[in-house]
């Protein structure tokens, strides 16, 4: 039986380190064991143009592990350890109940990558009373508005973040003319909503507004259809809302006027690149390299930075206690160098990480956001996403 | 006698040009341009430029002030530089991804922190071998060395800590807290205090060698630069252990903190976000890496004042002076 898979061995040693017992016996009752589950769903994804770069099927969970190997050195000192769960639902698997079933072994923290729907109806459960959730990959904004939970913290940045990041750099640069390009699915809507809002806040102005409804696969299309579908417009940039990457692609070098692609493909806003190596993240990318043998990615940085915030919270209070660790994660002293030049903090009043955001090129860091100039009474970093006066969240 | 007399002051003469007046010259990494800058500090110019090993970062020199030894810490090993050719003339194991590190006071061995592998090697520099791994927290950076060479301290920069380190037993015997991402740790030079500076914290925490706790935590303030933008980075005390010198990274200033009432004096406008600082052995001047303007400040200590900048290459990160 042990050998027909992965799961009889995980079930099997899970069996074995519950008969070991509680922490209170041998050895481990000096070290003082945090444990921390991931919890993610497999996204199906429909037949896409840019095939070439297929996500890591450990997308997430490496970012998780190196932050564990990391929080287990620092813990060697302080007498702490941490320890990392984690539960893969299939695309069309229960969730719930595989959430329900990591309360119940206890676990009190726990980073999600699942679809914001399902991340509100985690966050509704009696039994998610007292626990605290991480949102490591859900870019929606309505979960830092009106869905947003008092247990539940977003890692991610927003898409209205990512917009404002994206648009501050324009406006520096003067090109404040956009023709905005929308996909045809919900997030590309949702995308395509941020940059309205960003260009409004920001000064742009939005020329022209068009779907892409030319169906999937464009690639040996795309040469005779942008030309059309971009002509007789006077533009600077054309912005792309196509998350999942369809078509956005086969834009770049095919409109009609000479003009840069910008938003989910071209120049991008993304809360982590592999060519980010300013204020020592070269050391975050190479121990991660070195660990994987691949780059690191939004998502597996996503679920690094709520495990290393827990293990700040267990090294400053000392404590692994989940009360404790908890009202110091929420407080006013708490800060996490996320390798992005400053430290980095939750707002108070809907649980968003407040963080710089990076604009990169496929194989180059173009610039990183907010843009000099723009300035904030509290953070400079408030400039990107809903600002405490404009938030439907009021978790402070 | 009159002749006598001449004869002396000519013999003086002599013997005062053929022994060069002691020149000071200030070494420089050029972390992005993989070379080294030598800079005559009486023209206050650049009168080399060495191609080194990749990624230099930490400098320091030998004991009798003959070598440098320089962190190419993309090569994995130290690289030896003599000072009279200005020609490397060998390499010392290290470890991987060496970038900053501290000479015992005997000369002998260095204590080298890998920053990739949460390791302090100890090398022997005579025999070129490694004399012990002590492993420490993440990303270790921050190297200070008691005045006695008996205490080692260094900062882990994701760990948080401040470890103190017995260099005879090369054991860990105390774990010290402090703000976010140390990246610098200096003795003060009566042994007492150790000074480290935290990037992200913001701090300077100042703690007392013998009992082990952070006896004061300094804060900078500057009108009109974001609180984020000042990152403590490089820090000098002064012999006497009246001042002390922080740089502030992207704030792009250095502070003047009176060392005994731990109050900022002052903020010097120097080039931008930076980095090291190194007194020249009078302790007259003070010079400063500045990362992103690719140039060193000249500080005039006495004056407070910054007199000079001098253009080096890219990304100047280590610097050390000798006269």
């Amino acid at each position: 039986m042990l050998h027909r898979g992965g799961a009889w061995y995980s079930i099997c040693c899970m069996a074995v380190a519950l008969l070991i017992g509680p922490p209170e016996s041998g050895w481990s009752e000096e070290l003082a064991t945090v444990r921390i589950a991931y919890l993610s769903q497999v996204v199906e994804l429909p037949p896409k143009l840019s095939n070439l770069e297929l996500p890591p099927e450990d997308e997430g969970l490496q970012g998780g592990r190196l932050a564990i190997k990391d929080n287990n050195t620092t813990g060697s000192f302080m007498k702490q350890s941490f320890e990392l769960h984690h539960v893969s639902v299939p695309a069309k698997g229960d969730v719930v109940a595989a959430f329900r079933g990591l309360l119940a072994e206890g676990f009190r923290f726990v980073i999600l990558n699942v679809p914001a729907s399902r991340l509100v109806e985690l966050a509704d459960l009696p039994e998610s009373d007292g626990v605290l959730l991480f949102n490591a990959g859900a870019p929606d904004d309505s979960l830092r508005n009106e869905d947003c939970r008092a247990n539940l913290l977003h890692v991610r940045p927003s898409r209205a973040m990512l917009a404002d990041a994206l648009a501050q750099y324009l406006m520096t640069k003067k090109w404040d003319e956009w023709f905005l390009v929308i996909g045809p699915r919900e997030r590309d809507r949702l995308y395509g909503e941020a940059v309205r809002r960003a260009a409004t806040r920001f000064g742009a102005k939005i020329v022209a507004e068009k779907t892409w409804d030319f169906g999937p696969d464009a690639r040996r299309t795309a040469q005779s259809e942008v030309p059309v579908f971009t002509q007789g417009i006077d533009y600077d940039v054309l912005v792309v809302a196509d998350e999942i990457g369809e078509f956005g692609e086969y834009l770049a070098y095919r409109t009609w006027e000479p003009r840069p692609v910008v938003g989910t493909q071209g120049l991008t806003p993304t809360s982590w690149h592999r060519t980010h190596e300013r204020w020592g993240a070269a050391q975050l990318q190479s121990r991660f390299f070195k660990a994987t043998g691949r780059r690191m990615t939004p998502l597996d940085y996503g679920v690094w930075a709520p495990i290393r915030s827990i293990g700040e919270a267990a090294t400053r209070t000392r404590s692994t206690d989940f009360a404790t660790m908890l009202a110091y994660i929420k407080g006013p002293e708490f800060e996490l160098a996320g390798f992005k030049g400053q430290k980095l903090t939750f707002r108070a009043w809907n649980g968003q990480l407040r963080q710089p955001v990076l604009l990169v090129s496929p194989t180059a860091l173009v610039s990183v956001s907010p843009q000099q100039g723009y300035l904030h009474q509290r953070s400079h970093l408030d400039t990107l996403g809903y600002d405490e006066p404009e938030s439907k969240c009021r978790l402070n | 006698m009159r002749a006598w007399f001449a004869w002396t002051i000519a013999i003086a003469l002599v013997v005062a040009s053929a022994s060069p007046v002691a020149a000071l010259t200030v070494y420089v990494s050029n972390e992005k341009d993989n070379s080294i800058s030598v800079i005559d500090a009486d023209k206050m110019e650049v009168t080399a430029t060495i191609p080194v090993g990749q990624r230099p970062r930490g400098i320091i020199l030998s004991k009798d002030e003959t070598k440098l030894f320089i962190c190419t810490s993309d090569d994995d090993h130290i690289e030896v530089l003599d000072l009279a050719s200005l020609q490397t003339i060998g390499t010392l194991p290290s470890g991987p991804d060496p970038e900053l590190f501290i000479l015992h006071p005997s000369g002998n061995p260095l204590y080298v922190a890998n920053e990739d592998d949460n390791l302090i090697t100890v090398v022997d520099v005579e025999q070129g071998s490694v004399i012990a791994e002590i492993p420490v927290g993440v990303e270790p950076e921050g190297m200070g060395l008691s005045p006695d060479g008996k205490v080692l301290v260094n900062t882990s920069e994701t760990t948080n800590m401040a470890h103190f380190i017995d260099t005879e037993s090369y054991e860990i015997t105390a774990n010290v807290l402090v703000d976010s991402r140390p990246r610098f740790a200096v003795f003060t030079s009566d042994g007492k205090q150790v000074w480290v500076t935290s990037e992200i914290g913001g701090t300077v925490s100042v703690i007392d060698a013998a009992s082990r706790e952070i006896v004061q935590k300094i804060a900078f303030e500057i009108p009109g630069v974001r609180a984020e933008a000042i990152q403590p980075v490089g820090a000098q005390v002064t012999k006497d252990g009246k001042l002390a010198f922080v740089a502030l990274g992207p704030a792009n200033r250095v502070a003047v903190v009176d060392a005994q009432s731990f109050e900022v004096k002052k903020y010097l406008l120097v080039g931008q976000r930076v980095w090291q600082l190194a007194f020249s052995p009078d302790e007259k001047l003070l010079f400063s890496t500045n990362g992103v303007s690719n140039d060193i400040s000249v500080i005039d200590v006495e004056k407070l004042k910054v007199i000079k900048s001098i253009a080096v290459g890219r990304f100047p990160w280590g610097i050390v002076t000798k006269d």
